[in-house]
């Protein structure tokens, strides 16, 4: 494990992620929404009618759903005072040399450029809400394999857009993923024909960078029959004293025997309401896995979900969530077996320390006739002081009787007994802790592609710091 | 008049949650030495390993213990590692998710750079770049090599789901790369089969030398038989009441510890 100076956590976000340039966009909405904001984004894109009428039917709805009141506090968001479409100078480019300077330089610091270098396949690299620069290796095209932002997606492949598009997450679906159906911009859209393996993991780094700017990234990957993909997307914003707010959707459709991977390593600053709606269908003998890794952020509400929706189908669910001072996690998973013999895995590890508040919600759903079911859910929660807590909302739905269902839950302390035996070694006590802690989550980070793994045990390192009195 | 030894424990007296367990204790080791600490149980001999170690729940109420000169009381337990003072756990604590060869590098590279006077003045762990990993896979691979220990140990996680055995070798593996000029070890034998306690007895054997002296805490004679001590100390009640040589943890093995309870404190130092 690699050492890091020892620098206050706050302050090295300022400087590592918390840089932002100088706001730089050809078009910006007025603050607040309305009718009249949802048409013009639409119009602004281009975009042909039934998307125009389908934004403004999510509008309503977003109008008309209540705020929950479950989970994390979204009491304080204040939904008039948020710029809902930013768009940048930079129209949206496949040449790294045409990135402008600035854009460019944010993206260094990111260290974009040196990740691509190592493997990086294609790039989307979303700035502000569009796809300014995105990549895509010609082995890709020549496979048929389309990655594309959601919006250049709709452009050049409505057809299938509009198949999918909204099937597996309904506007109706929750109050969030109705205003992301209004004011969607960015994300990826992902086409993976029949039989294709794409061997590299398709890679996508999410900024916001204009002051009070919400974020509604809307993504849509169609993962064809025997086909796969890996889907990483890492997000970092910088530090604001104003509330931000980041809605995303996630569309996944896994077609028979196909397998579909999604990495999220999520570390927004600490004033970021990130509030997504994330779902997958899995088919015949299909295989979808989350991965998903969230530290920062204000509060965070989100849950995975697959729903297996015929035999031989499996959900995989990974979750890591990790709550400091004044932050709320509340993340989990769903799994939902519409079909027999289907099976899930959840694996949640949760931490929190100065106070923070981290948790699971889980949810387990075998429908009538769901016979021979299996599922597993082990959480775990690490609380590194007396001023953090943990909460677990394991709920159960199983409506069907020969079923396999497994829950563990373990809550655990850093224990001083641990703490003394690696500093009998030598090793400082922040150290230990961090190592404890990366201990802790490492059965999910080393499913993480190897430079996510790092900068996920880095983070955690600079998390810790100090933390031991 | 030689030089003072390098670990000096003077009138040590400890307390655990206000209970007095060390009762005026005094002993010295020097690098070359092995001792042998024997006494029954409840003596207060892991009161004083943990107490060596600097463990949190050890009070020093009086006295005082010098390494190579300094008073280690004030120094956290991490700095007297750092310094060169070991302690093999009697209980090694397992932490999942931690394999065995970064815990091991991590603890090497601050040994090193306190070893090399890096130290950045503020008592914090001092950071450099430390031993090279080929360099380092190779110094495991050797000293696994030495302890008879597999390969694939170095992958596994720290003491997670080891046997009381792979505990115990997992202990010396570590002194053996960390190098320390003073170990304790803290009831070796315990949870020992006796081949295991064979290779553990080999390794502190082959680690020996004039750069270490060990202190071996143990309440059995067995281990006795592969490690020949220079000095045994016998411990009742929070003191050393007979030191000699290795025709004491003879005699207690015949006799028992009553007689020992009785004697008058006997230096043959």
């Amino acid at each position: 494990m690699s050492t890091t100076p020892g620098i206050d956590i706050r302050e090295s976000y300022e400087s590592k992620f918390g840089f932002h340039d100088k706001d730089q966009f050809v078009f910006k909405s007025r603050r607040g929404l309305d009718r009249e904001i949802v048409e013009q984004i639409s119009k602004m894109k281009g975009e042909p009618q039934w998307m125009t009428d389908y934004r403004l039917k999510a509008y309503e709805i977003f109008e008309k759903k209540p705020t929950p009141t479950w989970g994390g506090d979204v009491s304080q968001i204040d939904f008039q005072n948020i710029y809902y479409y930013v768009k940048p100078t930079a129209e949206e480019t496949k040449s790294w040399e045409d990135v402008p300077a600035d854009m460019k330089r944010t993206f260094d610091r990111l260290g974009i450029p040196e990740a691509e270098q190592k493997f990086l396949s294609g790039v989307g690299a979303q700035y502000d809400s569009e796809v300014v620069y995105h990549k895509i290796q010609e082995k890709l095209e020549k496979q048929g394999v389309i990655f594309l932002s959601c919006d250049h997606g709709l452009a050049q492949h409505e057809e299938l857009f509009k198949q999918y598009f909204g099937t597996v997450i309904p506007s109706s679906d929750n109050k969030f993923a109705a205003l992301n159906s209004a004011v969607w911009s960015g994300g990826s859209f992902i086409y993976v024909p029949k039989g294709v393996h794409v061997d590299v993991p398709l890679q996508a780094y999410f900024r916001i960078n204009t002051k009070d700017m919400g974020q509604f990234e809307r993504t849509l990957i169609i993962v064809d029959e025997g086909a796969y993909v890996h889907y990483v997307e890492g997000c970092t914003a910088p530090t604001y004293s104003s509330d931000s707010l980041h809605s995303a959707v996630v569309e996944i459709i896994v077609k028979p025997n196909a397998r579909c991977r999604y990495t999220t390593i999520q570390n927004w600053s600490n004033n970021v309401f990130n509030l997504v709606t994330k779902r997958a269908v899995a088919y015949r003998d299909a295989t979808m896995e989350w991965v998903d890794g969230n530290l920062g952020s204000k509060l965070t509400m989100k849950y995975p979900s697959v729903y297996m929706m015929e035999p031989g189908a499996h959900g995989e669910i990974l979750s890591i969530a990790f709550a400091g001072k004044g932050q709320h996690q509340d993340a989990g998973g769903k799994v939902v077996h519409l079909a027999p013999n289907t099976s899930s895995k959840i694996v949640s590890k949760s931490i929190s320390k100065d106070g923070g508040r981290a948790g699971y919600r889980g949810l387990v759903k075998v429908v009538k006739g769901a016979e021979n079911c299996r599922s597993t859910v082990n959480c775990d929660a690490l609380i590194l002081d007396e001023a953090s807590r943990s909460d677990t909302y394991p709920y159960m739905e199983i409506e069907e009787d020969k079923v396999t269902i497994g829950h563990e839950a373990t809550v655990s302390k850093i224990g001083d007994e641990q703490l003394f035996y690696l500093t009998s070694r030598g090793i400082n006590k922040d150290e230990a802790a961090a190592m404890i802690v990366s201990g802790f989550i490492e059965p999910i980070v080393k499913e993480l592609p190897m430079e996510y793994a790092v900068e996920m045990n880095r983070l955690i390192q600079l998390q810790m710091e100090g933390s031991v009195g | 008049m030689s030089k003072p030894a390098e670990l000096i424990v003077k009138d040590l007296h400890v307390a655990v949650e206000g209970k007095e367990i060390l009762k005026g204790l005094n002993l010295e080791v020097r690098k070359g030495e092995v001792h042998a600490l024997m006494g029954p149980n409840g003596s207060g001999k892991s009161t004083f390993a943990n107490t060596l170690m600097g463990h949190p729940k050890y009070d020093v109420t009086a006295g005082e213990i010098l390494f190579k000169g300094s008073s280690v009381l004030e120094m956290e337990t991490d700095e007297r590692a750092r310094a060169g003072l070991f302690m093999a756990f009697q209980y090694p604590v397992a932490i999942p998710g931690l394999t065995m060869a970064n815990f091991l590098r991590s603890a090497l590279n601050a040994r090193l750079a306190a070893a090399a006077g890096a130290t950045n003045g503020d008592g914090a762990m001092p950071r450099n770049k430390g031993i090279a990993p080929k360099e380092f896979r190779e110094l495991l691979k050797k000293n696994m090599g030495l302890l008879k220990m597999d390969e694939s140990f170095a992958g596994r996680y720290l003491n997670d789901g080891f046997s009381g055995g792979e505990k115990k070798r997992a202990e010396i593996l570590q002194m053996a790369v960390l190098k320390p000029e003073i170990a304790i070890m803290d009831e070796t034998d315990s949870g020992l089969d006796i081949d295991a306690l064979r290779i553990v007895a080999e390794g502190v054997n082959a680690l020996s030398g004039p750069e270490l002296g060990v202190l071996v805490i143990t309440h059995y004679q067995r281990i006795l038989n592969y490690i020949k001590p220079h000095k045994v100390h016998v411990m009742v009640d929070g003191r050393i009441t007979l030191s000699g040589g290795p025709e004491i943890a003879l005699q207690l093995e015949e006799r028992g510890y009553d007689w020992v309870r009785d004697a008058k404190e006997v230096s043959t130092s």
